[in-house]
């Protein structure tokens, strides 16, 4: 019962996808007819969200109760898995990933319908039957090739299990993080689209847009910051980032929705930047159809296997040209209405953050070419590996100059201004950045790009607060907290990773219990191995004291786990964090001698990696409240003034002129 | 039938776990006593693909493979070859797909054309959208 009442609600969904869609183009057509059937598009989005939702509640509970005559829990579940792992795995597969996709895509149009006051109704009509179209895809693509609710003619007599290296809390966190930032553009480019369509790109429009790009940008910041984390702990060799094509997949919209952000806030500010905006918008949830194609079409794993399999894959591309196409189309047909906006000078505000836009885009080129490249001589049977030794050089060619332009734009003003005016902070910034890099290649021999990456970030840090030099700072927006919080983020966070390639320290080796290793200042002594068992695994658990510069020894207890369904092995690090840094230590399997494999790391401030994407989402939500708080107080003094109006027009009791707003 | 299709089964799966649980090699957990020495195997092993995983360079993985061919790049480190040799022997032995060192060749020769064509582009755009602004506004 429970599946086939998310199949209806699914189907139900559909069919309000195509009403949103039909009423959404009649209300373009301006006249009392076309008004008469818009009035449908609202509810229908809002009742789609309900029945998405709700289809994937009732998944979420087979995942609970482990219904196994439904295929996909009997080929993903297992009765005996933890229930928070039951329940995360409901999204731990590619069917319910999809529905999790779906239903975050239907909730985000339906917010939209329902909250969203502001706009002219020609544009929000448009809006609404772009966003229907594209629900509409993905509708059909869940239930025409990958339906989550299909039933076995058999129910089985057990589940197959999870991967366990997904039987983790990361899976809770990581992946609904991360759609709602991917779903969440799509409010973006239908936001993008119907300003186009209605031809109404004005800085009110993009005061509408800003929120949904910020909200759907903190989601992919925090949901790119949780899986690094995750790979970091869950791998086992102490890697955070790998240029993995589902990391870069992750990375694209990201890239394009941090130039969407900045390139919108001109568009508001400053009615400047009118096709850009628009372009950006498309580009951005582009990135997200593309990210979603390369992950769930398994053209990742080989070629090949998708050539002989190409179902679900060709239905995304499908649906990616389709989208991607017809934006494009649009975007060609009406460009020409929408003039380019105000005018700035190189050296202002705008001009800084149109080149770091270029900037942006061109390390998402980079990372969208060493993405595909592989994929593409695979086809023609030549395998080339692109991976950390092509990105980190070919991605800093871009990102170098964009970290210099991030420490000053914030300074310079709006349109015009000389740089001269900033000549102490330049000459500050400059200082900083020069000391440190002559600093850190006086004291060893590290690579060009970690002691650039630890001079800009240090430099950056500290141009990210200078805007507040000489502002009272109770007086200052929240806004603008929101970007200080944040550019002091992107510091922060390129500190850590260039810290952690310039100064990690590794041991690897062989131990028997009793014997101690030496790493850095930390004594590390392997006390005992035992085997212990959990809920569906065992272990052999290692206790490990380690102590730092002599001080008190603390017991680490990292594990080696079997998992038994499905059967596969994974290590369980132990971490230690410190403020400077985070000791990372792993137990390996027993060699024929009876000696462990231990691998331990010390890894200076790699914990800013995260605390710097903490920070830069935190500056986001700043912004939001901010922004949102500003709006209501706007909305609130037109809605008093107007009261005050009708008050004297009552109380004069006299035909009044019309007010000149 | 299926007894059959069992023992078949049982054939084909026990050297595979025989090869499994074998010894790794000395040098595949651990490091050589150089520190020098180990500074410069280990630059090498994070660019070279572990071929048995999706996207994770040798020293970044527990893959059996993965710890044979840090056992290899170690011994012949130790053995006073050059970084650049035996990647070379390596991509001899497996293919480009092994190095993630990319190299300028008739297959991979857009992976840097295309860079260069994109710092070119993003001149253009800057020049084309800063540098009229700027003649506009002096005028």
């Amino acid at each position: 019962m429970l599946a086939e009442l998310g199949l209806a609600a699914l189907w139900l969904a559909t069919a309000l996808a195509v009403l949103q869609i039909a009423s959404g183009v009649m209300g373009l057509r301006g006249d009392a007819k076309g008004d008469a059937l818009a009035i449908y598009a609202r509810p229908a989005a809002v009742v789609q969200a309900f029945l998405a939702v709700l289809a994937f509640g009732l998944l979420l509970w087979a995942f609970a109760i482990t219904d196994l005559s439904i295929k996909l829990v009997a080929t993903n579940s297992h009765s005996m898995k933890p229930m928070l792992y039951k329940l995360t795995g409901t999204w731990g597969n590619h069917e319910g990933s999809m529905l999790l996709w779906v239903a975050v895509l239907a909730l985000s149009g339906g917010l939209l319908a329902g909250l969203e006051r502001r706009l002219p109704s020609k544009t929000m009509n448009a809006t609404l039957a772009v966003q229907g179209f594209v629900a509409l895809g993905f509708y059909a693509f869940l239930l025409l090739s990958s339906n989550p609710f299909e039933r076995l003619p058999i129910p089985a007599v057990e589940g197959t299990g999870l991967n366990p290296l997904l039987q983790d809390i990361g899976l809770a966190i990581h992946p609904p993080t991360l759609y709602v930032g991917y779903v969440g553009l799509s409010v973006a480019f239908s936001l993008a689209m119907g300003a186009l369509i209605a031809k109404q790109v004005t800085p009110d429009f993009a005061k509408v847009m800003r929120p949904w790009v910020l909200f759907a940008w903190v989601f992919l910041t925090l949901g790119i910051t949780a899986g690094s984390y995750w790979a970091y702990y869950e791998l086992g060799w102490g890697g955070w980032w790998f240029w993995d094509p589902v990391e870069n997949s992750s990375l694209m919209p990201w890239l394009a929705a941090t130039a969407l952000l900045h390139s919108v806030s001109v568009l508001a500010a400053r009615d400047a930047l009118r096709t850009w905006t628009i372009m950006l918008g498309v580009l951005a949830f582009s990135m997200s159809m593309l990210g979603t194609f390369l992950v769930r079409s398994g053209v990742l794993t080989s070629v090949h296997a998708f050539a002989v399999d190409p179902e679900r894959g060709s239905f995304i591309l499908m649906l990616l040209g389709l989208y991607i196409g017809g934006a494009l189309a649009i975007f060609a047909v009406r460009a020409g209405s929408i003039s380019e906006g105000k005018r700035f000078s190189a050296s202002s505000r705008e001009g800084a953050l149109v080149f770091n836009n270029v900037m942006l885009s061109a390390i998402l080129a980079i990372v969208l070419l060493g993405t595909l490249y592989p994929l593409l001589t695979e086809a023609f049977d030549v395998r080339v590996s692109v991976g950390p030794p092509y990105f980190n050089p070919a991605g800093a060619i871009f990102a170098i100059p964009m970290f210099i332009v991030m420490a000053i734009g914030p300074l310079l003003r709006w349109k015009q201004d000389k740089p001269a005016r900033l000549q102490f902070e330049i000459s500050l910034i400059a200082a900083v950045a020069i000391s440190i890099v002559s600093l850190v290649a006086i004291l060893g021999d590290y690579s060009i790009l970690a002691v650039l990456g630890l001079a800009l970030a240090i430099a950056l840090g500290i141009a990210a607060l200078l805007p507040l030099r000489g502002r009272n700072i109770r007086r200052v927006p929240l806004a603008t907290w929101g970007m200080i919080f944040a550019h002091f983020g992107v510091a922060v966070s390129l500190f850590g990773m260039a810290s952690e390639s310039a100064f990690t320290q590794e041991r690897l080796a062989a131990v028997t219990p009793g014997s101690t290793e030496q790493l850095g200042d930390w004594n590390i002594e392997l006390r005992s191995v035992d085997p212990i068992a959990g809920p569906n695994w065992t272990a052999v658990e290692a206790r490990i004291a380690v102590s730092r510069g002599g001080g008190e020894p603390i017991i680490i207890t990292p594990q080696a786990r079997n998992f038994w369904a499905p059967a596969q092995a994974t290590s369980e690090s132990a971490l230690v964090t410190r403020w400077d840094g985070q000791l990372y230590a792993v137990i390996g399997d027993q060699a024929a001698d009876g000696r462990w494999q231990l691998r331990v790391w010390w890894k200076p401030f790699v914990t800013f990696i995260w605390y710097g994407g903490l920070l830069i989402s935190l500056g986001g939500i700043l912004s939001i409240i901010g922004r949102v708080r500003v709006d209501l107080k706007r909305r609130d003094a037109v809605r008093k003034g107007k009261e005050r109006r009708e008050d004297k027009a009552a109380l004069s009791n006299a035909p009044q002129p019309e007010p000149a707003e | 039938m299926i007894r059959l299709l069992l023992i078949a089964l049982a054939l084909v799966t026990a050297p595979l776990s025989a090869q499994d649980t074998m010894p790794p090699a000395p040098y595949a957990y651990t490091q050589l006593e150089d520190p020098a020495l180990e500074a410069k195997a280990t630059e090498l092993m994070s660019t070279l693909r572990c071929l048995k995983c999706q996207s994770q360079a040798i020293n970044d993985s527990d893959a059996p493979m993965a710890g044979d061919m840090r056992h290899q790049v170690r011994t012949k480190i130790l053995a006073g070859e050059e970084p650049e040799e035996i990647r070379a022997w390596l991509i001899d032995r497996y293919g480009d797909y092994v190095s993630y060192q990319p190299a300028v060749s008739s297959t991979t020769w857009p992976l840097f054309a295309i860079p260069v064509f994109l710092i070119l582009i993003a001149l253009f755009v800057l020049l084309r959208r800063l540098g009229k602004r700027r003649q506009e506004g002096a005028a």
